[in-house]
């Protein structure tokens, strides 16, 4: 028989008492929608974060420092968080590096964000965030992360914003229990995210930096790396970039049968090519179809023989709406796309939208 | 008013086919117009709708507590009658017409919505969205005319019981959300029908019942107990708030589509319907109210009933904004649009009420043997 610490029944029973209580006087809403005005940061709440500063770093990056919930669980060095915030009135995910090292006394934590062309979210952070924003948050995620115990010798191979995960793991002290060095690639010498920090570290003789500078000295080549970093083969290597260079990474280290010892994060794992129809998942249902770009997505589920929720098949009731796990689907009535990956929490209507490309539609 | 096919001076009758589809067009425009608009503004307007609701209701139920004191009565009736007709009106009703859904915000979304109300989300949403958006002022086909227990139009056949008519409008203005509840279920129909052991219905008269629980526990018995000795002052208000709120919606919501000047549509007229035949109808079919600011908001801005039928998904706020040029829309092609203050039109409405409890006399009757045109063939 196995035994379990006791739990305190009487303060349970009493807490869920008052809690039924409370429902009773806020049906239909719940009595969190209430305390959601008053201490949206509470324990127990949905998770999100205050923004407490937006400081720029570079020319088209800039620092958040947010003020977690109370349940926010922490992280570790080089995971990221995954961000929901509204943007021109609507709530956008995107997941970013967490730059600030763990378990600050004042409990708050730093993403930096670098601004990509046409990147609606991301502009949005460095250019119009407001201190005192209240954002949507996830916990921690991710396994681009040190191990412990640390390895002797790494290295971090990044371009961009990809020096981000590698800060947050600096800052908590990587360099100090394995020798350390650090490749990084950025446009100019003002374009380096955090540029003074890694230089100042390099001058304490704490990391070794290669800084690369692409608009006057080109890109960074995998064959380069002997010439830069003769036992780079050797050292665990953490690389984190554009797609481009990840792929040249893995395919070197894959080629001296090494790949074990490289270790990479990819920022966009999911990247939507909108077209014209597409394979059309139903997950529950388990039923794969292909669909044409003029058909609606509630047409090609019926036909299927997914069960459906539907309505007045014109736009016109919602009574056909369902998740959109990932995928993209367009409009019928106005040709307008909308784009969703995992987590995006994205519902469509299926009687006006048809597949714009690979859907998995939560049914 | 007599179905659109059979009046002797066709109020359509002058648009061809083309003119339909063009009309169909630019309000298609008019709808891209504010979608390519539709963002920050539209969210902070309802999440600050939605704030106000919440601070007014607590803080009416607060002062309720001390509801013994005649000063504290009146204040908390009054402020809780404004939350409750805000909660459903302007929050409620157009979150569940999905005019929020843009936003990705699960809290503020037509799946997971629940109202102020005893008739449960999921079930109004098909009785009103579906049923009554799409098949609007469609005789036979549109229940919200006359609700199955009046008759509102001349082609609707006279039985006795709609003598009695006047005196069930106005019952169901007093409960008016338990009329709606039952209406969802469509109770009458289902019963008449000896459905009462389908579990289907069975269900969803179980959910009904689960929520008018909820609603009775919250107002008639939770808050009166905590207000302590001023229980039965408190019952009192929260009786009189809901009261106010059913009177209040009903009148707004008769004068959607009763009053004179709205057209009605025969049930064979919609088959093949187009796109601009639709909207076409949808214009016919309903009526505005005009006055302030202010009464546009306490009607969850179904003052533009117009506008909200064209466009049921767009957010209420901008029917005030498009209205001019929907108005002109229909000056350019010769139709009405219907409008007037609220005590004319609700008067107009309860007329119509009251006339047609009694059978159409002879000179009203339908020019029998005159060509039926349908709105799917006209000028075809």
């Amino acid at each position: 028989m196995t035994t379990t610490v006791p739990r305190s029944p009487a303060r349970i029973s009493v807490r869920d008492r008052l809690l039924r209580l409370a429902e009773t006087v806020t049906t239909p809403l719940l009595p969190e929608d209430y305390l959601d005005l008053i201490a949206p940061l509470r324990a127990g709440a949905a998770l999100r974060g205050r923004v407490l500063a937006v400081d720029p770093e570079t020319r088209d990056a800039a620092t958040l420092t947010i003020q977690p919930g109370r349940d926010w669980r922490g992280h570790a060095p080089g995971q990221y968080v995954r961000l929901g915030v509204d943007v021109d009135g609507v709530r956008q995910w995107r997941a970013y590096s967490l730059t600030s090292a763990p378990g600050r006394r004042d409990g708050r934590i730093c993403v930096t964000v670098k601004a990509i062309p046409d990147g609606r979210v991301s502009n949005h952070l460095v250019r119009r965030l407001r201190p005192g924003t209240i954002i949507h948050l996830d916990q921690a995620q991710g396994d681009f992360v040190l191990p412990d115990p640390a390895p002797t010798r790494v290295l971090f191979l990044t371009a961009g914003s990809g020096i981000t995960p590698v800060m947050g793991m600096l800052r908590a002290g990587a360099h100090t229990r394995s020798d350390v060095v650090v490749v990084h690639s950025a446009p100019t010498v003002d374009d380096v995210v955090f540029g003074a920090e890694l230089r100042a570290l390099a001058a304490q003789g704490a990391i070794r930096l290669v800084e690369r500078h692409t608009d006057t000295d080109g890109m960074l080549g995998v064959d380069e790396l002997a010439g830069l970093v003769p036992d780079h083969l050797e050292r665990q290597t953490w690389a984190c970039g554009p797609v481009g260079m990840l792929d040249a990474v893995e395919r070197h280290w894959d080629a001296a049968g090494v790949a074990r010892r490289l270790h990479t994060e990819r920022f966009r794992p999911t990247v939507i090519s909108p077209g014209e129809g597409g394979t059309v998942t139903f997950t529950r249902a388990g039923l794969t179809v292909t669909a044409d770009g003029a058909t609606p997505l509630l047409d090609v589920g019926e036909a299927a023989g997914a069960l459906m929720p539907s309505g007045c098949r014109m736009g016109i009731c919602f009574g056909c709406v369902v998740p959109l796990r990932q995928g993209a689907v367009r409009d019928l009535r106005n040709g307008e796309l909308t784009t969703a990956v995992p987590g995006d929490g994205v519902l469509i209507q299926t009687c006006v939208s048809a597949a714009a490309g690979t859907c998995d539609i939560e049914l | 008013m007599t179905v659109i096919q059979k009046k002797p001076d066709n109020p359509i009758a002058h648009l061809s086919a083309e003119d339909i589809e063009i009309i169909g067009k630019e309000l298609d425009a008019i709808r891209e117009r504010v979608l390519a608009d539709r963002g920050e503004a539209d969210a902070r307007y309802i999440r600050n709708v939605i704030k106000t609701q919440r601070t007014l209701e607590v803080g009416s139920r607060a002062v309720l507590l001390f509801s013994l004191f005649p000063p504290a009565w009146v204040v908390g009736t009054l402020g809780l009658s404004i939350a409750k007709i805000l909660e459903n009106m302007e929050i409620g009703h157009n979150i569940l017409h999905g005019q929020y859904d843009f936003m990705r915000d699960p809290k503020i979304h037509s799946t997971t919505w629940e109202w102020d109300h005893v008739s449960p989300a999921d079930q109004w949403k098909h009785s009103h969205n579906e049923l009554h958006h799409r098949y609007t002022n469609v005789l036979g086909k549109d229940n919200d005319l006359g609700y199955g227990i009046m008759r509102v139009d001349e082609d609707q056949k006279w039985h006795p019981m709609h003598l009695g008519q006047p005196l069930w409008n106005f019952l169901n203005a007093c409960f008016f959300e338990y009329g709606i509840a039952a209406y969802d279920l469509e109770l009458g129909r289902n019963l008449q029908k000896g459905r009462h052991r389908d579990p289907a219905f069975r269900a969803r008269v179980r959910a009904v019942g689960r929520k008018i629980r909820r609603q009775v526990l919250k107002d008639y018995v939770i808050h009166p107990l905590l207000s302590g000795p001023s229980f039965l002052t408190t019952l009192a208000a929260t009786f009189t708030a809901n009261l106010i709120r059913n009177l209040w919606s009903h009148s707004v919501i008769m004068c959607g589509h009763f009053p004179q000047g709205v057209e009605t549509f025969e049930k064979t007229s919609i088959e093949g319907e187009t796109r601009g035949e639709w909207y076409l109808r949808q214009m016919l079919g309903s009526a505005n109210i005009s006055g302030s600011r202010l009464m546009h908001t306490m009607t969850g801005n179904l003052s533009f009933q117009i506008e909200h039928h064209l466009f049921p998904d767009l957010p209420s706020k901008r029917y005030q904004e498009i209205a001019p040029q929907v108005r002109a829309l229909f000056d350019r092609y010769g139709l009405k649009y219907t409008t007037g203050p609220l005590p004319k039109q609700v008067a107009s409405a309860w007329w119509k009420v009251i006339r047609l409890s009694l059978p159409n006399r002879r000179s009203t009757q339908p020019a029998d043997g005159l060509p039926t045109r349908t709105l799917a063939t006209t000028g075809a």
